[in-house]
């Protein structure tokens, strides 16, 4: 059963240059009890694809497309109704979990200024929640009497995973997470993200990273995005193991292989740059940088082509009739 | 060592030293100016014979001429302990400290409550400027100019408005001739209506420069991580404001240290405006007649305020920053 | 960010451009305004006889446009008061201009000895930290807690006889530790910038990191820091002027002010003499105050607000 259905999504940033088509045309859903990766570089659109969901300022703007949470869609709800959704039921630790908390307040107030706006009104039982779930992820439930700044960085992005899931958010974006961590940390924050997922605080989360080892580890589905348009969708494995797309094999070649030594391995970076999102070419947004760029290319958008079960890729050397 | 107690030893060691710093300097300067200014000095009292006998024994106990300069150092930190700042030439025989002692509860009664009010109220039209777009665009070049003003120039503004043109307020003195001060009603209310033009020249400058400075730090602030992460998790505007507003209002209090060292020097020319009878008042008496005691008596005294009042801010900023207690933990600082 | 390139974008900046126009205004009329008045810089009309020159007074609390003779040895002259004349009859149009000319040399004078002494202390605090940075940064919060103006009285109040030039000298002397300050804030952001790092990883002298790395970054905020202490240079030295501790001799907008004061120009409604002095100093300063903030915009786009 599906909890988020995006459909054709658009988002686009206004500059005084023209529209930014930074998510251009994206489809997908998220399942209950699923975690949803969606991969890229930076600038490809999935940053600005999870922020949508959530809150759309000026520059940013919907430009079509619809995406239905819970039966209704984010994209058509008031402010005053999306502010009531976010938090208790769609949720997000930001990339700048670190310093994401208000330095010159105590944890518990923060919470207890967030949760009062959702309507609690125990403000003891709301501290009373904050402690457990402290001490679920190893702090000391003292942090809640803490300032942010008493904490150090890892204590910080901690806290700040409590905070994001206090109020059981049916659906958690974790937006590039833990690209500012060490490898160490990484493997903590994942596990910690597991553990929600089991204990039920979070039924599914989105997980948005550049990192597609990462995904390999955590995501059940993935999503692969170039310049605001889905390259590839599908299961991890299959994702991993058969990338269909050229772009997701080259993603997958600049990695570090798993179990081959960082020393022997050559780091291959993908050549070239992204296109300018300002006004895309009519054909494939790839093609500047594909190795196996044809004339086609050039010319026609490739279609999104189904390559096996629930795994889809735009390209147009998988043929392309059908979807 | 907890970092409160680490910020309040190195707060007092500084102003300790400055303190020092000033008395050193004002036992410094007048011997250190080319063209002997004490001899100047003595030389005045040529004419007043009964004087220069009691001046010659102060400089004999104060600047000790004929001493070593370390020893004529001691025995000048030694009088101003004692609170002995010589006598004053232009209101001979009055000790210096007398006449300061008398100009004070005029300064801090304009002072205190134009910093306070200054700052309050500009710290609210700087946040609703910083809030408010449209209005910013309006307010904000009103903020800069009053900012801009010289002190004694808006003084000067208020009272071409407001005595000349309209008739509404005296001009000068801090009540009227006739009335002997008393804790009367009929002299508050006349204490109160000297007292409206001078308060309002250093309000209304001063309050230019608090506006500014929240519309920009709110600016700032509306935009930091906490700020998007809070508005991310749902919050209403009026609990964003909240956190920003606290944050903003930070160095606002911290630059109480920095506008107060300008609002006492716009005290002292905005008093001449008004022939106030504070220090400002005092220290131009002293300088049009080269009265050297008086001004080194003011410097002091004005210093001394201005110390004392950092103190108290910097205690009071360590009880409203949790940043103070944890940058000052480690050596950090 | 090249100079070109940031000059082109500070121009699109509305307010960059009205702080621009007004500062450029008022340092035309300071170099070029006592061009266009017949009178000194004391107000006075010089009146050429032989190798000598005596300035004369002309009829005395004239509003402004007022026409008026003197009498000369080559009989009579008609002059314009544009802004009237003083209790002394003295021309206040010509004091004015006058007295902005030294305004501004204060400003350039004072305000750029207080900036290179801010960015030197600030700067060696900032880059060498520790025991250098410590002490420094004691005596720039001591000096910070002094009332400059009290510390200028007392300067000031010593010396028997003072020009322009010992007043901004005394002033940038004093006006320089909020500057170190900021310049030493801005140097610890930028010594571990990656670019720094770099560098000194690559075993570059210190000499050449400043001046290749850090140097070329800072060139906006110093000039930033130089437009501020060129405005409260000037606002110093008004004040000094009007509590009579200016220049021994001459005129400037602070003594200006104080005769003003002195002499009851108020009272007696002469409002040319006594509005005119501050008011374009006020306009010059929130001239500054604009530019700086217009460049504080184009630098940080953190406090850039839409349309502009």
């Amino acid at each position: 059963m599906s909890l988020l259905e995006v459909r054709n999504l658009k988002i686009y940033y206004k500059t005084p240059a023209g529209y930014v088509r930074a998510v251009d045309d994206v489809t997908f859903h998220v399942s209950k009890g699923e975690v949803f990766g969606i991969a890229g570089e930076s600038g490809c659109g999935k940053s600005t694809l999870v922020h949508s969901l959530i809150l759309r300022k000026p520059p940013m703007e919907h430009a079509g497309g619809e995406a239905v949470f819970k039966g209704r869609d984010l994209m058509k709800l008031s402010e005053e109704e999306a502010r009531k959704i976010r938090y208790t039921e769609l949720s997000i630790i930001p990339q700048y979990a670190m310093n994401a908390l208000n330095p010159t307040k105590k944890i518990k107030d923060i919470v207890w200024d967030l949760a009062r706006e959702h309507g609690h009104t125990n403000r003891s039982e709301v501290e009373k929640l904050l402690r457990e779930r402290l001490a679920m992820v190893k702090l000391t439930p003292k942090v809640a009497d803490m300032y942010p700044v008493e904490l150090s960085g890892g204590m910080k992005q901690r806290a700040t995973m409590v905070v994001s899931t206090l109020l059981n958010p049916d659906l958690l974006i974790a937006d590039e997470i833990t690209s500012a961590l060490d490898v160490t940390t990484q493997r903590v924050v994942l596990e910690l993200l597991h553990h929600f997922m089991e204990e039920g605080i979070v039924k599914s989360i989105i997980f948005v990273t550049h990192d597609l080892a990462l995904l390999d580890k955590i995501a059940d589905r993935i999503m692969i995005l170039y310049a605001g348009k889905m390259a590839e969708l599908g299961p991890t494995e299959e994702v991993i193991n058969e990338p269909a797309h050229p772009y997701t094999q080259l993603l997958l070649n600049s990695l570090p292989r798993m179990g081959v030594q960082y020393k022997k391995q050559k780091l291959k970076g993908i050549p070239g740059y992204p296109i300018s999102l300002l006004n895309p070419p009519k054909g494939c947004r790839f093609y500047t940088r594909c190795p196996y760029a044809m004339q086609q290319c050039k010319n026609e958008e490739p279609p999104l082509v189904k390559v096996g079960e629930n795994h889809y890729a735009a390209c147009h050397l998988l043929g392309g009739e059908n979807q | 060592m907890s970092g409160i107690k680490r910020y309040l030893i190195r707060k007092t060691l500084i102003y300790t030293l400055t303190f020092f710093l000033a008395v050193t300097i004002d036992f410094i300067i007048p011997r250190m100016m080319p063209g002997d200014p004490i001899g100047v000095l003595l030389s005045r009292f040529a004419t007043l014979p009964e004087a220069t006998k009691y001046l010659h024994g102060y400089f004999v106990q104060a600047f000790g001429l004929n001493k070593p300069l370390w020893e004529q150092y001691l025995s000048f930190w030694n009088a101003v302990l004692h609170g002995d700042l010589g006598v004053s030439i232009y209101y001979y025989p009055k000790p210096v400290t007398e006449i300061l002692k008398a100009a004070i509860p005029y300064d801090l009664a304009l002072l205190f409550p134009a910093l306070v009010a200054s700052w309050f109220v500009g710290n609210w039209l700087g946040a609703i400027a910083g809030k408010n777009r449209k209005l910013d665009s309006y307010l904000m070049p009103v903020f800069y100019f009053l900012q801009a003003s010289p002190y004694f120039w808006f003084a000067i503004l208020l009272s071409y408005l407001f005595t000349f043109k309209l008739g509404w307020f005296p001009i000068s003195g801090a009540y009227s001739y006739g009335i002997i001060p008393s804790l009367s009603w009929e002299f508050i209310k006349d204490y109160l209506y000297h007292w409206i033009l001078p308060f309002l020249s250093l309000f209304m400058v001063q309050l230019g420069g608090w506006a500014i400075g929240m519309r920009n730090m709110i600016i700032y602030e509306v935009e930091a991580d906490y700020i998007r992460y809070l508005e991310a998790l749902g919050a209403s505007e009026r609990t964003l404001m909240k956190h920003a507003f606290k944050n903003a209002m930070l160095p606002q209090v911290t630059g109480l240290a920095i506008q107060l060292g300008l609002l006492v020097a716009g005290n002292v020319t905005v008093q001449i405006v008004f022939s106030y009878p504070g220090i400002g008042y005092v220290l131009m008496q002293g300088i049009m007649n080269q009265d050297y005691f008086l001004i080194q008596g003011a410097f002091l005294v004005i210093i001394l305020t201005v110390l004392i009042a950092n103190f108290t801010i910097d205690l009071l900023y360590a009880l409203i920053d949790p940043r103070v207690r944890t940058s000052y933990t480690e050596e950090g600082g | 960010m090249s100079l070109k390139r940031t000059l082109r974008i500070a121009l699109k900046n509305s307010k960059f451009k009205v702080g621009i126009a007004i500062v450029t205004i008022m340092a035309i009329f300071a170099l070029l305004g006592p061009l266009t008045t017949p009178f000194d810089n004391m107000g006075y009309y010089p009146i050429k006889f032989g190798s000598t020159t005596f300035p004369k007074p002309t009829t005395p609390s004239l509003p402004p446009m007022s026409q008026d003779t003197v009498y000369g040895p080559s009989g009579v002259v008609n002059v314009t008061h544009y802004l009237g004349t003083d209790s002394f009859g003295r021309d206040i149009y010509a004091q004015l201009t006058y007295g902005m000319r030294s305004s501004f040399f204060i400003g350039i004078v004072a305000g750029g000895l207080a900036t290179l002494l801010g960015l030197l202390i600030g700067f060696v605090a900032g880059y060498k930290g520790g025991w250098t940075d410590e002490s420094l940064m004691i005596l720039t919060n001591i000096m910070l807690v002094i009332p400059t103006m009290a510390l200028l009285i007392i300067i000031a109040a010593y010396l028997p006889y003072r020009g322009t030039g010992i007043e901004s000298l005394i002033i940038g002397l004093t006006a320089w530790p909020w500057a170190a300050r900021a310049v030493r804030a801005q140097t610890l952001s930028l010594k571990n910038r990656e670019f720094v790092n770099l560098a000194r990883l690559s075993g570059l002298s210190d000499l050449r990191i400043i001046f290749d790395q850090i140097m070329p970054n800072m060139v906006s905020y110093v000039f930033m820091v130089f437009i501020l202490q060129f405005g409260g240079s000037i606002l110093a030295a008004v004040g000094l002027d009007f509590i009579g501790l200016g220049p021994t001799r001459g005129m400037s907008l602070g003594i200006m002010l104080q005769q003003a004061v002195l002499w009851n120009a108020v009272t007696l409604g002469y409002w040319w003499w006594a509005i005119p002095p501050g008011l374009v100093i006020a306009i010059l300063i929130t001239g500054l105050y604009f530019i700086n903030t217009g460049l504080d915009e184009v630098f940080n786009p953190r406090l850039r607000r839409g349309g502009e």
